[in-house]
């Protein structure tokens, strides 16, 4: 333990941790604006200053590390005027265009600007005719807002991707989508959550959804496991808070006709994959088999590692699965054409905006998913119709396929599609109630977890994995040692992923996390095959191998580059 | 006596600007304990107008790399590079036949010849400063201590092992109205008595530049009898030119030869040279500050000087 004093505070603390840390961990607000903690320090927005007793000069917070006996200020007059200057020039380099901008109402540029009492357009901005880029139509990179912090560079890297380039270009270093022929983007939108400036953002097709529900097409929507969990920041709730009821009788409030839940869709694919797996065990066929439910995870094999395409299961990820279900046995049951639903998937994710273009996922020639909002996207349709998901009264689910097992709602974190697919795996295997349902061994914070599962004599070596960086590493060094290996390309899965609301950080994802744990924990219905529904929907609908193969089961290719 | 010993009575200091005692790096890259040390002979020279180690290995490139192979024997288990920018690496890369003197070409501008930056580049990384500490001579290259000097100081250390130093220095004199060129001299005189004996004393009234050709200050008729500081250039201006066009100049090669990491020196050199064409000094201060104060590396904190000393010494006067 050391001591320091920051602005007169006397802080005890462990060695090692930066000024910027210890602060925020005191509640001593210094303003920073580069520094993220899923990157190093590059210590370029000179917002952070502080000034240390007995040495010379202004020095960044982010980039100081304490050290014993420090005494600290962060709020002398010559750190406040050359903050203000800094961010003045800030503002100068990057286009404001607040209104599409996933910052929008919780930009800290914005809030220090108010707070200090800056003129943000004293000079005319520098990227004025810096030109956008599109990636797959599924990301959109707006460089005239960038304020070079790097941070998506050095984030696409740690995916194991490096699409993002930095190049000089005349007298200014530029970031570029990259040229060669071997590199692609994979659409994790890991740099849309990473960027202070909203730079990066998901492709919306809010205006596309309205117009349908204004035509008065039948719009479903259908919100993922991870949803839940984050939702709610948008609208000031704490962390890992669970919002469930209050987000649907907001999305009844914008138009549409049912809410169903992805996780039903998870509870499917789990049954589907623990048949797969199990039948690859007993055949030594295709191991270890990859999950395929992470878009950005399958773009990344099919562009990156196509000598592993017999390896991804074949089942249909849970958004595409229920998307289906929605437009042949909802649509049935309901006795509406096909053609006239509209179905909206919520999602953690940028990928799946892509994965929804898929020609091999139609089914009867339509797409299953018509449109993709992200958490984000969908919080901002929500303010834009002044709806307060905190204070609304919530509306139960849909039934039909509105109730899913806990099972499919750990999905929407890193090892829950794994310890699902178990928990199914054993069930079959023992055909009995099982005593042990908790497989802790998925969970927690690693990216890489390690475990083998050993029922009946059947043993089941399983790998759990997020980044995509860390599964090429498995790839490479040890892939003949597992059967199983489940791979999400975002921090701890889907409750980092790129379409979640900013901004996210370590503790963030943990307690989104730790919300969709303690939902299971309490759940009656822990087994996707415990599902009534689910039953339901074997007993009534997917009953021969033909229209299981049809709504459940897909192809994968080699993909050229896209971008 | 030892080398180290030879530098320390020459009292022979660093020519690539920063004016450090040589024998002080040589000695704490020498007493480091560690596996392996490098040399980096930095021939990057990248300030604006300033030729002068191009000169040196036009001329002297064989006591150059003398002085390199000096540190070579002095320090065990090293290995050299010579750091070059690209035209002074097609001058020589046919004209180094020893094995632990290894070529680097950069293409990086100003900020390319920054020590630490070097470094950054010849292990492939971005041509960026690093932070300091820790110093290069404890951890650089690879991690490792290392030895960073110009090649005009690698050229003194040649001649003072062959005892044929006399504390000179190399200057480089340009002005568009003299011949100019570049000169060895005694360290100590002064820009007027350089200026007399080189000839490059103009009759018209003017001023010079001092150090460098960007960042070097400005001196009036009445400090001409100041030495020359930093990298030894001095630029000779008649009051007859145009002190904004010369600005421009600067503000455009700061701008363009800048690493672009830090906000102050990459948005502040962008707008002073914004202001500069506008005639409109209002701003400036403002910027000048917050590069002082708040620039990642010396480069940046250094700017001020020259533009501050022409408009207050020249145009406000
Ligand atoms: S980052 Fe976004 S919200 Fe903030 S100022 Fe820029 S455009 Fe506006
Ligand atoms: S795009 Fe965003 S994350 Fe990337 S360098 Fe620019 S400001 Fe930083
Ligand atoms: S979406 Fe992912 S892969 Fe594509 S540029 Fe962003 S970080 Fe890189
Ligand atoms: S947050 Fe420290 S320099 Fe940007």
């Amino acid at each position: 333990m050391i001591n320091i004093e920051i602005d007169g505070k006397k802080i005890q603390t462990e060695e090692g941790k930066t000024i910027l840390e210890i602060a925020k961990e005191n509640n001593i607000n210094i303003p920073s604006l580069c520094y993220h903690e899923d990157t190093f320090a590059k210590e370029g927005c000179r917002l952070c200053l502080i000034e240390i007793e007995g040495k010379k000069g202004l020095h960044t917070s982010c980039g100081t590390y304490a050290e014993e006996g420090m005494v600290i200020k962060t709020n002398s007059k010559e750190i406040l005027e050359t903050r203000k200057t800094n961010l003045k020039l800030i503002f100068a380099q990057h286009v404001e265009k607040c209104n599409e901008c996933i910052w929008n109402n919780r930009c800290k540029m914005l809030n220090y600007a108010k707070e200090w009492g800056l003129c943000i357009s004293e000079w005319e901005d520098r990227k004025k005719n810096y030109p956008k880029y599109s990636f797959g139509d599924v990301i959109t990179y707006d460089s005239s807002k960038c304020i070079n912090c790097f941070n998506c560079v050095e984030i696409c890297k740690n995916q194991g991707i490096g699409f993002l380039e930095v190049k000089k270009d005349g007298a200014f270093h530029k970031i570029f989508p990259s040229q060669d022929k071997n590199k692609d983007c994979v659409y994790c939108g890991q740099c849309v959550v990473h960027c202070p400036s909203g730079t990066f953002s998901p492709v919306n097709p809010t205006l596309e959804i309205e117009e349908e529900i204004r035509k008065g097409k039948h719009v479903v929507f259908q919100f993922a496991p991870a949803i839940r969990a984050s939702i709610g920041e948008e609208f000031n709730m704490d962390y890992g808070s669970i919002v469930i009821e209050q987000m649907i009788a907001g999305i009844k409030k914008l138009g549409a006709k049912k809410v169903f839940d992805v996780s039903v869709g998870a509870d499917l694919v789990t049954i589907e994959e623990a048949n797969e797996l199990i039948e690859r065990i007993t055949k030594k066929e295709n191991l270890p088999m990859f999950t395929s439910c992470c878009p950005a995870w399958v773009k990344f094999v099919e562009f990156y590692k196509p000598e592993l395409i017999p390896n991804l299961t074949e089942v249909k990820s849970p958004q595409i699965l229920l998307g289906g279900l929605i437009k042949t046995y909802y649509a049935k049951k309901e006795n509406i054409d096909p053609k006239d639903i509209v179905v909206v998937s919520v999602m953690p994710c940028t990928s799946k905006k892509y994965e929804i273009k898929r020609e091999e996922l139609q089914v009867d020639g339509l797409r299953c998913v018509d449109y993709v909002l992200t958490t984000h996207e969908l919080a901002a349709m929500f303010i834009k119709h002044k709806i307060d998901i905190s204070k609304i009264k919530g509306e139960d689910k849909d039934e039909l396929l509105g109730f899913s097992s806990s099972a499919g709602v750990i999905f929407g974190s890193s090892g829950g599609v794994a310890e699902a697919a178990t928990r199914t795996a054993c069930f079959k295997l023992l055909n009995k109630k099982l005593d042990k349902i908790d497989f802790k061994e998925f969970r927690g914070s690693k990216s890489i977890k390690e475990a083998t599962i050993e029922i009946e004599g059947v043993k089941i070596r399983v790998a759990v994995v997020y980044g995509l960086k860390n599964a090429k590493e498995i790839i490479e060094n040890n892939l003949d040692q597992f059967d199983y290996i489940e791979v999400m390309s975002c921090p701890y899965g889907c409750v980092g992923g790129g379409g979640q609301p900013v901004p996210t950080n370590k503790k963030i994802r943990e307690k989104r996390s730790q919300g969709l744990y303690q939902i299971d924990e309490k759940a009656e219905i822990r087994i996707a095959d415990e599902n009534p529904i689910v039953q339901n929907i074997y007993k009534e609908f997917l009953t021969n191998k033909e229209i299981i193969n049809k709504i459940a089961y897909t192809k994968f290719s080699q993909k050229q580059k896209e971008n | 006596m030892n080398i180290i010993e030879k530098l320390k009575l020459a009292e022979l200091k660093g020519r690539g600007g920063a004016g450090f005692p040589t024998y002080l790096k040589w000695e704490s890259v020498l007493n480091a304990k560690a596996p392996k040390k490098y040399i980096i002979c930095n021939a990057a020279e990248g300030e604006l107008d300033l030729k002068k180690d191009k000169y040196i290995l036009e001329n002297y490139l064989k006591d150059v790399l003398f002085g390199i192979e000096i540190a070579l024997k002095t320090i065990d288990n090293s290995l050299a590079y010579l750091y070059l920018n690209k035209e002074y690496y097609s001058l020589i890369k046919n004209k180094i036949d020893n094995p632990k003197i290894i070529l680097i070409e950069e293409d990086n501008g100003y900020i390319g010849g920054e020590e630490s930056t070097a470094i950054n580049v010849i292990e492939g990384k971005a041509p960026e400063p690093r932070k300091r500490p820790p110093y290069v001579s404890e951890k650089g290259l690879f991690g490792m201590p290392t030895l960073v000097n110009n090649v005009e100081t690698f050229y003194y250390v040649s001649k003072i092992e062959k005892g044929e130093y006399d504390k000179e220095r190399f200057y480089m004199i340009v002005g568009e109205n003299i011949k100019g060129g570049v000169y060895e001299l005694k360290e100590d005189m002064t820009i007027r008595e350089i200026l007399k004996q080189t000839n490059n004393y103009l009759e018209e009234p003017f001023y010079v530049q001092s150090g460098g050709g960007s960042c070097g200050e400005i001196l009036v008729e009445e400090e001409f009898d100041k030495p020359v500081c930093g990298e030894g250039f001095i630029r000779v201006i008649s009051y007859k030119e145009d002190p904004y066009k010369i600005m421009e100049k600067w503000a455009t090669f700061l701008m363009e030869g800048n690493c672009d990491k830090c906000t102050p020196c990459r948005e502040g050199t962008y707008r002073i040279l914004e202001m500069v064409q506008n005639k409109n000094l209002k701003g400036m201060e403002e910027i000048f500050s917050v590069l002082e104060k708040t620039s990642f590396c010396a480069l940046g904190r250094g700017i001020p000087t020259s533009f501050r000393s022409l408009i207050n010494k020249v145009i406000l006067k």
